[in-house]
């Protein structure tokens, strides 16, 4: 048993980490942000290397490695809350993959993983994060999945402008015809990654605010009612991390059981993500209120992806038919 | 990333548990009090000796398998699973025996470490005193030399087994000079003298788990210093190091035990079809499997890279919390069974408090958490 990254996947985490680093910086992103747009340089870097395509099986022009890797990158991107479409277009791409048909997927595949095209999914028509300039849109709903060409989608303004939002029409589009519901899994994982990097970045940037501001002549992080609830944090943080790998690994390698750990891993990202940002303004006191200060990104992204193809009580609800029907059983 | 046991890992497993299946306890005795259960915890202990099952975990020449961490972990979760007890002489196994080992003689070893493993004697944990619990270092029980050995006078609390005991893993302060984690030395006192009184401390459940330690001028020979004079501080950090390692294995399964139990129930009850209960019970579900894979990512992390993550302090510390939320939420799917004195869940529900405060509070834990993870700054003690 082995919770570690291979070095191969550790190179993956390492290069992420030092290019986005430079490259997603506060400053950018909050400039992109304002503007609302998409930071098209960074998109086409990634592209170039390949990133969105990297759970895309070679057949269809991906580089064909698995959730654990696609999990790595959701996580080090959501960390810096990076304005490119990245999330929106592997979710779109796995639904496709997944449970579209010969023809869907070879129409559409290709394009999404070299990032020629972006995409975006969602199961509220109304609001679909990341859905403004897509090329294809998944629309999911009640274990059925649509597919839904850029064009008819309209830009509507989220409270996460670092991904631009469209409403799309309901009923729109052609059926996936295959098991919309393992595609879904698949998707859940990644967008449960993504949650634990914005958590691990709110607590990082809140460890940091608490050691360096100081009153009644201490560092306010040396109080316990402001320590105890970074600790807080961590719990929630890893407990979610835990459960992501889990995830991750079980799409790869333990097809059982995906459905129950997805279920997991985005019931506690999706807490997790709510929880740990809201922290993290609260522990940043006034500044934390700010625009300036940069949190505020962290909790709006956790805000649209904690419900992002279902919140969390949506998945403990899933969750208590699944372990209900297996204490039937027992 | 690997979420399966090997193929070696995967054998140790299906021996032990074949040979649980088939070499099961006996019923627990219903009469004859608690006296009578620990009877029949430490014959489990001599029927799992017998069968080279005590103690796997221990080298091979101290009478172990050798076997790893993981299937050491391998082992609790499988106690859990059978629903077995654990050994009677648990404190010795798991704590006693492992800082011998460290920090023992060859004498103490060759002494002290083959009747651990027999049960033939008991072993409990002297360290927290009335005034000093979290705080350990604080300590007052004082040992004074006397000839070739030392003379004891204080007061313990908390000692669970205490009345089973033979030996006591003893901290007690040598130098009232030497700064407070300085001097200490850690003994291993024989509970037979008259000079040692064991009083049973009654908790909230009603029985006793643990003890009182009156000690009036016990004596302790040279020979059972561990470690040396005024290194006990260390000495002690290596038994509380052990202290949840490998308890922490049977306890997560224990937890998952009792949530299945619980699904059952709410099922019974037609239950799971309420949408608030149906809630509560997959958060608890979630926690309980997060548990579970935090206490084996920072088991696999310690084994692969020597470092254990900050998992440790987090599994206790949510163990805990999800206990009692589990227990409480029993209240609610059981009802007045719950609340009816003598109960299965009465008892899991009082028994659960207690979680939080053993083997380091919640709060203490958070500390932690947040000065040696997070690397936040200590608040200075008010003087």
């Amino acid at each position: 048993m082995d919770f570690g990254l291979t070095d191969d996947q550790r190179d993956i985490q390492r290069t992420a980490r030092e290019l986005l680093g430079s490259r997603a910086t506060p400053d950018r992103v909050r400039t992109h942000a304002e503007s609302g747009q998409v930071d098209e340089v960074l998109w086409k870097e990634l592209a170039e290397l390949g990133w969105p395509g990297i759970a895309v099986a070679e057949e269809h022009g991906g580089q064909g490695l698995g959730a654990v890797e696609l999990a790595i990158l959701c996580e080090e991107l959501g960390r810096t809350i990076a304005p490119v479409p990245f999330l929106p277009t592997v979710l779109a791409a796995a639904l496709i993959e997944h449970a579209g048909s010969d023809e869907q997927r070879a129409r559409w595949l290709p394009g999404l993983a070299s990032g020629e095209h972006s995409g975006a999914a969602g199961d509220t028509p109304e609001l679909v994060h990341g859905a403004a300039g897509a090329d294809v849109i998944v629309l999911v709903s009640g274990g059925e999945a649509r597919l839904v060409e850029g064009g008819e989608a309209e830009p509507v303004a989220s409270i996460d402008s670092t991904r631009p939002a469209a409403r799309v029409p309901e009923g729109a589009g052609e059926p996936l015809p295959g098991d919309v519901e393992a595609a879904v899994d698949r998707a859940l994982v990644a967008v449960a990654a993504e949650l634990v990097g914005v958590c691990d970045r709110a607590l990082e940037m809140t460890v940091a605010y608490v050691k360096d501001r100081k009153q009644f002549g201490t560092p306010v992080g040396a109080y316990q009612a402001v320590s105890h609830r970074c600790a807080q944090m961590l719990l929630d943080t890893e407990s979610a991390r835990a459960c992501v790998s889990f995830a991750a690994w079980a799409a790869d390698a333990d097809r059982e059981r995906l459905g129950e750990a997805a279920a997991m891993a985005k019931a506690a990202a999706s807490d997790a993500g709510r929880d740990v940002t809201a922290a993290a303004i609260q522990l940043h006191g006034g500044i934390g209120f700010t625009w300036e200060a940069d949190v505020h990104w962290l909790y709006k992204r956790a805000q649209l992806d904690a419900v992002l193809l279902g919140g969390a009580s949506a998945h403990r609800a899933r969750l208590a038919r699944i372990a209900g029907a297996r204490a039937a059983a027992a | 990333m690997d979420l399966t046991f090997s193929e070696t890992e995967t054998a140790f497993r299906d021996e032990l548990r074949g040979w649980l299946a088939e070499n099961p306890p006996p019923p627990e005795p219903s009469e004859g009090g608690e006296d009578a259960s620990y009877a029949w915890r430490r014959d489990w202990q001599r029927t799992l000796y017998d069968a080279g099952w005590a103690a796997p975990g221990w080298p091979v020449e101290y009478g172990g398998r050798g076997a790893s961490l993981t299937e050491s972990a391998i082992y609790f979760e499988e106690i859990g699973r059978a629903r077995v007890p654990l050994p009677a002489n648990v404190l010795g196994l798991l704590l006693g025996g492992p800082t011998l080992m460290v920090w023992g003689t060859d004498e103490q070893k060759d002494r002290f470490l083959a009747p651990i493993l027999s049960a033939e004697e008991i072993w409990c944990q002297g360290f927290s005193e009335p005034d000093a619990g979290s705080d350990l270092a604080a300590l007052k029980t004082r040992a004074v030399k006397d000839g070739d050995g030392w003379v004891v006078t204080g007061q313990k609390v908390w000692t669970s087994g205490a009345q089973h005991s033979k030996w006591c893993m003893l901290v007690a302060r040598t130098d009232g000079e030497a700064a407070k984690h300085k001097g200490l030395t850690y003994f291993l006192m024989d509970m037979e003298q008259e000079a040692v009184q064991v009083r049973p401390l009654r908790q909230i459940t009603g029985e006793a788990e643990f003890n009182e330690l009156f000690i009036e001028e016990a004596r302790i020979p040279d020979e059972h210093v561990v470690g040396g004079v005024g290194n006990g501080w260390k000495v002690a950090l290596t038994t509380l190091m052990n202290e949840r390692a490998g308890l922490g294995f049977a306890l997560q399964v224990r937890l998952r035990q009792l949530l299945d139990d619980l699904f059952a129930a709410a099922a019974q009850r037609g239950l799971l079809e309420d949408p608030l209960v149906a809630d509560r019970l997959a958060d608890l579900h979630i926690r309980t499997e997060a548990i579970r894979l935090l206490a084996w990512k920072g088991l696999t992390d310690t084994e692969r890279y020597g470092q254990p993550g900050p998992e440790g302090s987090l599994v206790k510390w949510q163990w805990s919390d999800t206990n009692q939320k589990l227990t409480q939420l029993a209240a609610d799917i059981v009802g007045p069974e719950a609340l009816t004195a003598g109960t299965h869940w009465s008892y899991e529900l009082l028994r659960a408090r207690g979680n939080s405060i053993e083997g380091g509070t919640t709060e203490v834990l958070k500390n932690i958490v947040a000065e040696r993870v997070l690397g936040l700054p200590r608040l200075k003690a008010v003087a």
